[in-house]
Formats: structure tokens, sequence, C-alpha cells
């Protein structure tokens, strides 16, 4: 064991994923030598050199087009996109090509491959390096979402990821990449994709989220717990396809659901919990299911901590589903 | 026109007196045989069309040698990334037209599994000939993905990318050249430029000076080819070919050509294409011009064609009806191949299906249990 930032296992997951199987090639900009802007690929190209971990122009339909290409003929290819924000110049290759080759080829062409990049707000990044466009891939048959929050999840998830059949898209929270710690196995593991995990045990009020704000939430739930408010809190972790049974059970338990991310709240993806939720266990419903999410608004810059949920809009929306 | 030169073989009347194609007796013959394949596949296709058979197809006529010439200087292990008008190019490889019949009646023995829309091929032997996007140029950048793994890999293999003028406008043209230059990828870039997209000139597609130059720009060397000659096209391919897998990277190769018909069956042409132009290119009929060329090489005669299409017609009939007698997918493939392995939502969606077949007895759904 060893205890790693999200980043360095993130690091660690691709490393190991490179030193298991000598398919895995780690490519985009700047995540060469430099090891990327983050530093996510540090140390790669030295271990396994540019032929394996590499620079590739800027262009990210052409980063995400030609992984699709080297995946169809017998590669592992994990592409970086630097930012999510940039993501949509490759949308068409990700949505209509990717997602959709198994499907459209008859099962003749697959493209398992993984799209790493780092989502959300926290780090003063503004419009363009702090969106959450999670929805927008989620609604998208053919393809996983896959967001980590804790250091253990991100290294065992992304192997998982790298050995799945299918295209992943990785989304890792940035703001939690330096700021939670926490101890990682060595050697290969996964995490099997499409389950969650509960991170508190409660009896009150079930409280969905996933990536970045998964702190958010249990900093809520610990001041809950304070008021006496018991709040179980499920991390989703694997949003699509979505473990809906585990969903649905821990709904149940508590009768009253609060589901929190900081992307726009229209069409989000605490709209599907909550249609998921009245669809099938409305019955046991207590109180509104209710959403606590981040403005629809373009994303701010300097009033980026007013925009973001943080625990007084958590723990708030928490003590009014409990009063209901 | 470009300041390139445009690399032909035959005379307008097909001479060639002492070319070396490197294709034997036998393969001129198949080349010949493939182009009036497509001719009657063409033909059958859009009757077929006209009569409500089949929803909708695209004409190839014009430009069959582009298609055969360059899918001649390929072997089995290289890959195809195809526009939606290369039917040459399977044919030449043996594909038979069955199972592009198949595809066009969109039935459950399509390659597609009838997900997608008449034209829309997919195979993967005897060659690899990727499963066909609409959007245009997506496939380039995929294309060199694969050409740079054959690369790492160590293969003996190229890509071919085959793409119209219009698709030179799309931002997968750019992003595949740059990475296809900065890689040294074994890709050969296919431009043909048929005169129109859809309805569009080359003019109001590009500024610049012809579609090869653009290679120029991304380190890709270009070269113009009259794509009617069939000898002249397998001639520049091969050597992008012999480029590629020696190890000197790609080409981009526009070959110079005409759509004889409209873009697909829900287009008429007369509304933009001025009758001269296609007066004119009739006169540069590409099978005509190779017919005479086969003929100076003792090869062909008068009736000759009239024995052959007959023949092909006879074949492609035959699998249009066969393909019309197949049975259409069943309704548990429209759930399928979404993921290796079917997720519980939609395997809940699947079974939601079929249940309500059963309730409501559509026939389509066969009223059993849903299989997957």
């Amino acid at each position: 064991m060893a205890n790693l930032t999200l980043l360095q296992a993130v690091t660690d997951g691709l490393r190991t994923a490179m030193r298991d199987d000598p398919t895995v090639l780690v490519f985009g900009e700047d995540v060469g030598p430099k090891g990327g802007v983050f530093l996510a690929t540090e140390g790669l190209t030295a271990e396994f050199g540019e032929e394996r971990c590499f620079d590739t122009p800027l262009s990210e339909d052409g980063i995400v087009g030609a992984a699709i290409g080297m995946a169809m003929n017998g590669l592992k290819p994990v592409a970086e996109i630097q930012f999510q924000d940039f993501i949509f110049p490759a949308f068409d290759q990700i949505v209509s090509e990717a997602a959709k080759l198994r499907y459209r080829s008859g099962g003749q062409y697959t493209a398992p491959m993984v799209i790493r990049t780092p989502y959300g707000g926290g780090i003063r990044g503004g419009l363009y390096h702090s969106q959450s466009g999670e929805a927008y891939f989620c609604h998208t048959p053919g393809l996983k979402v896959v967001i980590p929050s804790t250091p253990h999840d991100a290294k065992g998830l992304l192997i998982a990821a790298i050995q799945d059949p299918d295209p992943v898209l990785f989304l890792e929270p940035k703001a939690l990449y330096r700021t939670v710690k926490g101890e990682v196995p060595e050697g290969s593991y996964t995490v099997d994709l499409s389950t969650t995990r509960t991170v508190r045990d409660g009896d009150d009020v079930t409280v969905f989220c996933y990536g970045a704000m998964v702190p958010v939430c249990a900093e809520a739930a610990e001041r809950a717990a304070e008021a006496g408010i018991s709040v179980h809190l499920v991390d989703l972790r694997t949003l699509y396809p979505l473990d809906e049974e585990s969903v649905l059970e821990a709904a149940r338990k508590t009768g009253r659901v609060v589901t929190v991310h900081e992307a726009p709240r229209f069409c989000g993806y605490a709209a599907e919990i909550s249609a998921i939720i009245a669809e099938r266990v409305i019955e046991y419903m207590e109180a509104p299911v209710t959403r606590v999410t981040g403005f629809d608004t373009p994303f701010p810059n300097t009033l980026e901590h007013n925009y973001l949920p943080d625990h007084r809009r958590v723990l708030d929306a928490i003590e009014r589903v409990h009063a209901f | 026109m470009s300041d390139y030169d445009v690399f032909t073989v035959m005379g307008a009347d097909g001479s060639a007196t002492d070319h070396d194609s490197g294709l034997s007796e036998a393969e001129l013959m198949h080349c010949y045989r493939t182009m009036l394949l497509v001719r009657a596949f063409d033909d059958t296709a859009m009757k077929l069309q006209r009569s409500g058979r089949i929803g909708f197809s695209i004409p190839n006529r014009g430009i069959e040698a582009t298609q055969v010439g360059a899918a001649s200087a390929l072997r089995k292990t290289d890959w195809i990334f195809p526009s939606y008008r290369d039917f040459g190019m399977p044919l030449y490889h043996g594909v038979e037209v069955v199972e592009m019949m198949h595809n066009m009646f969109g039935n459950s023995l399509d390659g597609s599994k009838g997900r997608q829309m008449a034209v829309h091929f997919s195979f993967e032997e005897p060659i690899h000939f990727l499963s066909i996007s609409s959007p245009i140029g997506t496939h380039i950048p995929q294309g060199v993905g694969v050409a740079h793994a054959m690369k790492l890999k160590g293969e003996d293999s190229v890509a071919l990318i085959s793409f119209g003028d219009g698709g030179t406008s799309s931002s997968g043209f750019h992003s595949g050249l740059n990475f296809a230059g900065v890689w040294k990828s074994p890709a050969v870039f296919l431009c043909q430029n048929n005169g129109y997209a859809i309805s569009m000139p080359t003019e109001k597609q590009t500024a610049s000076d012809g579609f090869a130059v653009k290679g120029e720009a991304y380190g890709v060397p270009g070269i113009v080819v009259d794509g009617n000659d069939l000898l002249a096209v397998r001639q520049v391919t091969a050597e992008a070919v012999a480029r590629a897998r020696a190890g000197d990277g790609p080409t981009l190769i526009e070959a110079l050509t005409f759509r004889m018909g409209g873009h697909s069956t829900s287009d008429d042409p007369k509304r933009y294409v001025p009758q001269e132009l296609v007066d004119e290119w009739e006169k540069k009929d590409p099978v005509m011009r190779f017919e005479h060329f086969l003929a100076s090489r003792g090869l062909w005669k008068e009736g000759d064609r009239e024995l052959l299409y007959a023949e092909c017609m006879a074949e492609v009939k035959e699998a249009a009806d066969t393909a019309q007698a197949t049975p259409a997918p069943g309704l548990e493939t429209i759930f399928s191949d979404v993921y290796a392995e079917v997720p519980d939502h939609i395997r809940a969606q699947g079974e939601a299906a079929f249940d309500l077949a059963r309730r409501k007895g559509d026939a389509d759904g066969g009223g059993g249990e849903f299989p997957l």
C-alpha cells in the first residue's frame, strides 16, 4: 500500500497497465516528456519510450480519431484530452464513431479505448477549464462514463477501463487531483465498472454524488450528523451504464433523496436519477426528489465558489428533504 | 486547373503500347469485369429503388476506374477506409455481390445487421473494408490510427483512405493528414475529385489550386492522376503503397474523375450539372477506355461487353432476389452489439419490447423470449 494523491494514483494506474500489457499506449497534447499539464503522465515516456507515451498535434478530433483506428487494429490506446472543455471538437468521433462502431459493423469492428480528461471546477479556470460535460456523454449508448473520487478508485477504475472491451470516457475531478490522498494497493487491481460505492451508511436521507462533489457531500453529511440527521451517501462512480438497482435500493432505504453535481441542472445527470426513482420507487418517497447542482449558466471565474455546490448548499437540501 | 501535371498512362483511345501495369492478363480482365459488375450493381440498385424494393442507393457510374485501379494496388492484409461511393473496391477483392445486396435490403445477413441504411457496407473478410459512416471525413484520422498501429506493430500493411472532393473540407481531412505527416504513417489518401459534393462544384469547396496541393502543407506529397485511366490510378496507388510499405510515409492522390449520375437515388443532378459537362465526360467513359486498351492487347473484341455485362447482371439479380428473400433482422438485434455484454438497462428495455410484441401479437417480435 502506498499513500497517494488521486493524481499519483492515475499515473500509477497508467504505469501498471503499461507494464502489464505492451499494447497499452498513452498519448495526447504535452503528455510525453513534459508529463502532461497536470503531470498525470509524468515519467511514462522515460520508462516506456516515445513509441508508447507520446505527444500528438493539437487536434482533439485527430487524437480521438487516431485512437479509434489504433484500437481497431489491436492496440489499447489511452488518449488524454487536456481539459474536458476542449473535448468538443472530438464529440463526433466519440459519440458517432467510437460509441457506434461495434453496433454499426455488427461486431466486426470495435474500439476498446480510454479517453482520460480532467473535468470540473475549483481551480479558477473560468469558462473553459472548469466544465462538467458528463451528461452529454451519458446520453450515448455504446460509451461508458466513469468518474473516480478516491485514489483507490482512480487506479482500479482506470485499469478496469483500459481492460474493458468498449470505449470508456474517464473523467478525472481535477479539483481532487492533489487535495485527496489515500491508500492505494501496489500492482494491478480493478474496480468493477458499473458498481456504486457507499461512502457512508445512514438512515434518514440518501445523497447521490460523484467526482469532486463526493468530499463536499461527505462534509455536508458530517455536519448533518451533528444536527442529528443520518445521511446515506453514495458515490455513483460509473455514471453510464449505471448500476440502477443499487441506486433504487439506496433511495428506498431512506425515502428521501438529494442528488448533487456541479454541472448545470437542466437535463443534467441528476435529472436521470430523479426520473429512475420517480418511475420505479416513487411509492417509497417521503419528500420531493431534490437536486443540488451548478446553475444553468456558463461557468464563472471569479465567483466560481458561488457557482459550485458547497457543503452549505448540500446541507440545506438535506435539511429540507429531512424536514418535509 | 492545378499546376500539377496530370499523370496518365492510356491515351484517350486506350493506347498504352509499351506500358507494363504489373497486372497479369487474368488480373486485367478481373479489373474489367469488376467495373462491369459495379455498373450492373448500380443499374440494378437504381431499378430496385425506383420500384420500391430498396430505399436508397448511390450511383458509381463514371468513377469505376478510380475505385478498381486503386483497389488493385492493395493486398488482402491492407485496410480500406472507404467513402460511400467505392463499390468497386470490395468487389475487386472478392466480396460477394450477395453480401453487398444483404446490406442494400438491410436484412438479417447484412454485416451491419440492418442497423445502417443501404450502401453502408462493412466487411472484415477477405479484406478489411471499414464499416461506412455517413458523416464526412471522420474515417480519415481513424485510417491514420490504423496505419500508425501497423507501424508500431511492425506490420507490412497500409491503409487506403478514400474520400471525395467535399471530404477535403472536413476537419478529419486536416487532422488526418497532419497526424499522418508527423507520424510518417503507412497511409495512402485517395481524394476522388468527381466534380461535385452533392450539388456543390469544386470551386465552391476550395479556393486552392486543386486538392493534391493540400497535402504539401502537411508534409504529404501530392499527385494528380487521371481518374478515368485505370492503369494510371493503379500505378500511382502502387507507388504510394510502396512508399508507405517502405516506411517513407503517406501520399495524397487526387484522382480527376466525374460522377455520371446523381449523388444518390434522392438527387436530381440535372438541377445543377450542366449537360455539356456530362456530354464531355461521357466521351471519357473509363470502361470504354479500358476496353480499347484491352483490345490493343488482344484481350477484348466488340460484343464482349454485352456478354460480360449480361453475366454480371444475372449474378446481381440473383443476389438481389436472395437478399430480398432473406428475413429481416430479429428484434433482439436492436439491443445487441451496443456493448460487448448487454447491460441491465438495455436488457430490461429488450425484455419490455419482447413482452409488448407477445402481448400485442406483433409478428416482427417473433413472440418469443428476449434471447440476449
